[in-house]
């Protein structure tokens, strides 16, 4: 039986506020060619200055992944022609990354599963080009736009490994605060390099399919491509080592380029730069200051007496974690402010791969808290979420507007209560037989009867009353 | 000959704050004096407008009371240092038309101390070569003898300060391209100590070896233009701020000792061997001790240069693709061709020599052979000098085996290669070494000796070139 083996290499921007070589600012989007100058667009005679930030994220991001840190690491140039690449090198780290070994751990199906990493190091990104009816335009924005390569050991064997891989190691990234991790602003691409053999046996030809910019790519090219390379050895044929692409609309990958044609980089060390230096004291200044991550927050939620399985959904993504780390500061009921962001928050937050939290946790906290004081019900508190969801109105305000409110009046409960019963005597009689399938009935007729701004609670403990408990 | 311009540059400070003349005046008769001797060729691009410009602002700058910098000297800059404005053509046609959008740091701090820079000179393409043959604008004329080259890369520089056009000049020295055409044209060439002067701007050759230093005519003059120039960059990570250097040079010779290696002696013609014993024979006249010292790896130094120089030119000048700045070639039909017609157009041949030893000596299978072991032997070669350097003030050679050749004599690259052989080791070192004139051949041409000095004592050494100026002065013909 044939099995996949795969490993990946995952490139990741690198937040900083500037590029890795110069001032320009570092930005998604922007016209094209405004973010850049003569060093980042390669102008004869600039030469680069490191941006000591980017290094520090890069060791951050090691450090975090459990990485051994170079104590001394180099530049290399890898140079190739290509009009996204106005140096006609990247600078990129060859044989002294900045950091080696490390690993991704993960439950996968209620099984712990760890991944190798062989390395990390930081170079630079490309260009863009944009193709338009037989004419390409470059855009040098992204040029020089620091950028972290996480190459893994070749220690997964199926779509699923590698997209709980993927989805760990971007909590990681996240947690640490290096990069967006935004898989289709391209600022998370992933390179996947897989091989088919029987279990035990030495490993196949590989071949590796480039640039991959969601989770569901991922998968798909990983199908398509074991299908691919076991239908091909069955039939007696061999599996070439070459570079792949995936063309996520017609769902199939095709070969780029074969291994003759693959690229002599002429690596040589970079003269212009020089080498990176760390004491000891400099690696652990920069552990002190990873923020607190996943398991920390995990054994904390723990400790407030979450269940382990709101802990793991809370702390998948740090922007979630914070926001309930804040909403419970500003007094929420843990477990209360646990349900709600796990059922209704996530909901609205997840959009793709990524999630977006468009509610402050000021906003939220006034929601729960109007909830816990019985202001509105759970159906208001929902509905209440998705009207100021993304924009800054005050949800107390527009709980009133909207006439979310619940009335906490008893006496005027009373009055609507006895009128619904006065109404209904023949059901109030089975009711207080014994049928209990009929408060539900009650609660709804008082409920409509008042508005639907009657609090439940209080019309249960009527129908309670009445029935003598 | 023209009174002004004969003058020395800090003669000319003397006299520009002594108001007895003018940077305008100063200018406008080094802009005479480049156009009575055009024919020299000596600038692909003169910038008079520009220049009398920067003349008039450095008599204003004056008028108000500042003195000191190099405010209104007539200087020239040579073609592969980027300025803002003017054509910056490294003497290729890739580059014919490239005016860069921003100055080079060393333009950037002459500019600030006032100099006025006249024009842009002649060189060896992208500063590959030892004659200035290979220049796009065809080559520059010995002042001494028009029929004979005036070196390179640094060709235009060096001849420009020899003939009287200006009165300091920048130039750029990978493997000898400031002090060979400086002892071809009789000038004092300094390459600093490597990461001395910033490169940011300088169109980079091979980046690990390029140094910017100036040519003057006395040792003086020449750490008057240093002085302004060296100094930590914050656009250079390779650049510092080592240097000490004194407010004047004593010249002393008293106690100062010199070393002498068979290594960089052989081969030189019987002029240029009179000419330096000459000179090391005076210096011990006059009190210095002679040294022999050993440098038993040198003899590999032109090979390690070839290689490790060529790799990063390949590197360096792969930016040239007709895609951006630059020439682009027409008639291609897709990327590949359009990079293809490109370099194969505008490069000239050594260029293309360069560029294909560099790609080869990186390429997988040879990197070890090549680059590597090139890298290794460089290693070993900067202890020897160190070693040598241990035991004296600086290390005495011929600056280049012969004199100044006629032009079109050079035919076999590879022997053109040897005009280097005293000059390159110095670079594959990073050390400091000047290029002082101590005589002329039979036939009138000058003949120069190269000091080499411990990194960073760049000071020190134009002292000892101070020393050699004094005790040659009035030397004739060997």
């Amino acid at each position: 039986m044939l099995r996949p083996t795969i490993g990946c290499e995952v490139h990741a921007e690198l937040k900083t506020a500037t590029k890795l070589f110069c001032g320009c600012k570092n930005e998604f989007g922007g016209q094209p060619n405004t973010h850049c100058c003569p060093v980042c667009s390669g102008f004869p005679g600039t030469l680069p200055m490191l941006n000591r930030k980017a290094v520090e994220f890069a060791v951050k991001a090691g450090l975090a992944l459990h990485c051994e840190i170079n104590r001394f690491s180099k530049w290399d140039r890898k140079n190739y022609f290509y009009p996204d690449l106005p140096k006609a090198w990247q600078t990129s780290q060859y044989d002294l990354p900045l950091c080696v070994g490390g690993y991704v751990e993960f439950t996968l199906d209620g099984e712990k599963k760890r991944v190798r990493l062989n390395r990390i190091h930081l170079e630079e990104d490309a260009g863009k080009l944009i193709h338009d009816g037989g004419v390409s335009r470059v855009d040098y924005n992204r040029c020089g736009v620091p950028l972290i390569e996480i190459v893994t050991e070749p220690d997964m064997h199926s779509a699923e490994e590698v997209t709980a891989f993927l989805a760990e190691l971007k909590s990681v990234l996240k947690y640490t605060g290096v990069s967006d991790v935004k898989m289709q602003e391209g600022s998370l691409r992933c390179d996947v390099n897989l091989s088919v053999a029987a279990d035990g046996a030495p490993l196949g030809t590989r071949t590796e399919t480039k640039n991959l910019n969601s989770f569901r790519s991922v998968a798909r090219s990983i199908a398509f491509e074991t299908r691919r390379q076991i239908e091909l050895l069955e039939s007696g044929g061999t599996v070439e080592q070459e570079t792949r692409r995936f063309d996520d609309n017609r769902g199939i990958g095709y070969a780029m380029r074969s291994k003759e044609d693959a690229h002599d980089y002429r690596y040589f060390p970079e003269p212009d730069l020089m080498p990176v230096v760390f004491t000891d004291d400099d690696i652990t200044a920069i552990k002190n200051g990873i923020p607190e991550l996943k398991d920390a927050r995990c054994a904390r939620y723990a400790a407030l007496g979450l269940p382990a399985y709101d802990a793991e959904v809370l702390t998948a993504d740090p922007e979630v974690s914070d926001l309930f780390d804040n909403v419970v500061g500003l007094g929420a009921d843990a477990k209360k402010a646990s349900n709600f962001i796990m059922s209704e928050v996530l909901r609205l937050a997840k959009n793709g791969d990524e999630i977006e939290i468009k509610i402050t946790a000021a906003a939220l906290a006034e929601i729960l808290g109007m909830l816990a004081a019985d202001e509105i019900n759970n159906l208001a508190a929902k509905s209440l979420l998705a009207d100021v969801w993304g924009s800054d109105a005050s949800p107390r305000k527009t709980a009133e507007e909207k006439g979310l409110l619940q009335s906490n009046d008893a006496g005027a409960i009373k009055e609507v209560f006895d009128a619904v019963i006065a109404a209904n005597k023949k059901q109030a009689e089975d009711f207080l037989a014994g049928n209990d399938k009929l408060r539900g009935y009650f609660v709804g007729q008082v409920m409509r009867a008042a508005g639907g701004k009657a609090n439940p609670k209080l019309i249960n403990a009527l129908l309670d009353e009445m029935k003598g408990k | 000959m023209n009174g002004i311009t004969d003058m020395g540059l800090c003669s000319l400070i003397d006299a520009l704050d002594g108001k007895k003349l003018s940077a305008t005046e100063a200018t406008r008769a080094c802009l005479d004096r480049i156009k009575a001797t055009e024919d020299l060729n000596n600038f692909i691009t003169v910038c008079e407008d520009e220049a009398l410009k920067a003349a008039a602002a450095a008599d204003a700058r004056r008028k108000s009371g500042e003195r000191g910098g190099l405010l209104g000297v007539p200087i020239a800059v040579k073609d592969n240092i980027s300025t803002r404005g003017v054509k910056t053509t490294c003497a290729s046609a890739f580059l014919s038309d490239y005016v860069p959008p921003f100055d080079a740091t060393v333009v950037d701090k002459l500019k600030a101390a006032g100099a006025v820079i006249v024009g842009k000179t002649n060189m060896d393409e992208f500063a590959m070569g030892s004659t200035n043959e290979n220049s796009h604008f065809s080559a520059a004329h010995n002042a001494a003898d028009a029929t004979r080259v005036t070196g390179g890369s640094s060709g235009g520089s060096a001849n420009a300060v020899a003939a009287r056009q200006v009165f300091a000049a920048l130039g750029s020295d990978t493997g000898g391209s400031i002090r060979q055409p400086a002892s071809y044209c009789g000038t004092v060439g300094l390459k600093p100590t490597y990461s001395a002067v910033s490169r940011y701007g300088l169109i980079a050759f091979a980046s690990s070896l390029d140094q910017i230093g100036p040519f003057a005519r006395t040792s003086e003059d020449a750490l008057r233009v240093l002085g302004t120039i060296a100094g930590k960059d914050s656009r250079d990570s390779t650049s510092t701020d080592k240097l000490d250097l004194p407010d004047k040079l004593s010249g002393k010779v008293k106690g100062r000792t010199f070393g002498i290696a068979d290594e960089l002696l052989s081969g030189a013609a019987s002029d240029v061997k009179t000419a330096f014993e000459r000179t090391v024979a005076l210096l011990e006249d006059n009190g210095a001790k002679i040294k022999k010292v050993k440098l038993g790896s040198v003899d590999a130094a032109l090979a390690v240069y070839y290689v490790i120089s060529s790799a990063e030119a390949a590197s360096n000048l792969a930016r040239f693709d007709g895609v951006k700045y630059g020439r682009r070639a027409s008639g291609y039909r897709d990327i590949a061709e359009l990079y293809t017609l490109s370099r194969t157009e505008f490069f000239g041949d050594e260029v293309k020599r360069r560029i294909m030893i560099g790609n080869y000596v990186l390429s997988s299978g040879y990197y070890d052979a090549y680059y590597l072991k090139a890298s290794k032997i460089r290693t070993v070669i900067k202890r020897e000098f160190d070693a040598a350097l241990g035991c004296c003030d600086a290390i005495l050679s011929p600056t280049v085996p012969t004199v100044a050749p006629k032009i079109g004599a050079q035919v076999d690259p590879a022997a053109t290669y040897l005009s280097d052989v005293y000059t390159v080791p110095v670079n594959i070192a990073g050390l400091p070494a000047v290029s002082v004139p101590v005589g002329r051949s039979a036939d009138g041409m000058p003949i120069g000796v190269q000091a080499i000095g411990k990194a960073f004592c760049d000071g020190d050494l134009l002292d000892t070139a101070r020393a050699i100026e004094t005790v040659t002065e009035g030397c004739g013909n060997a």
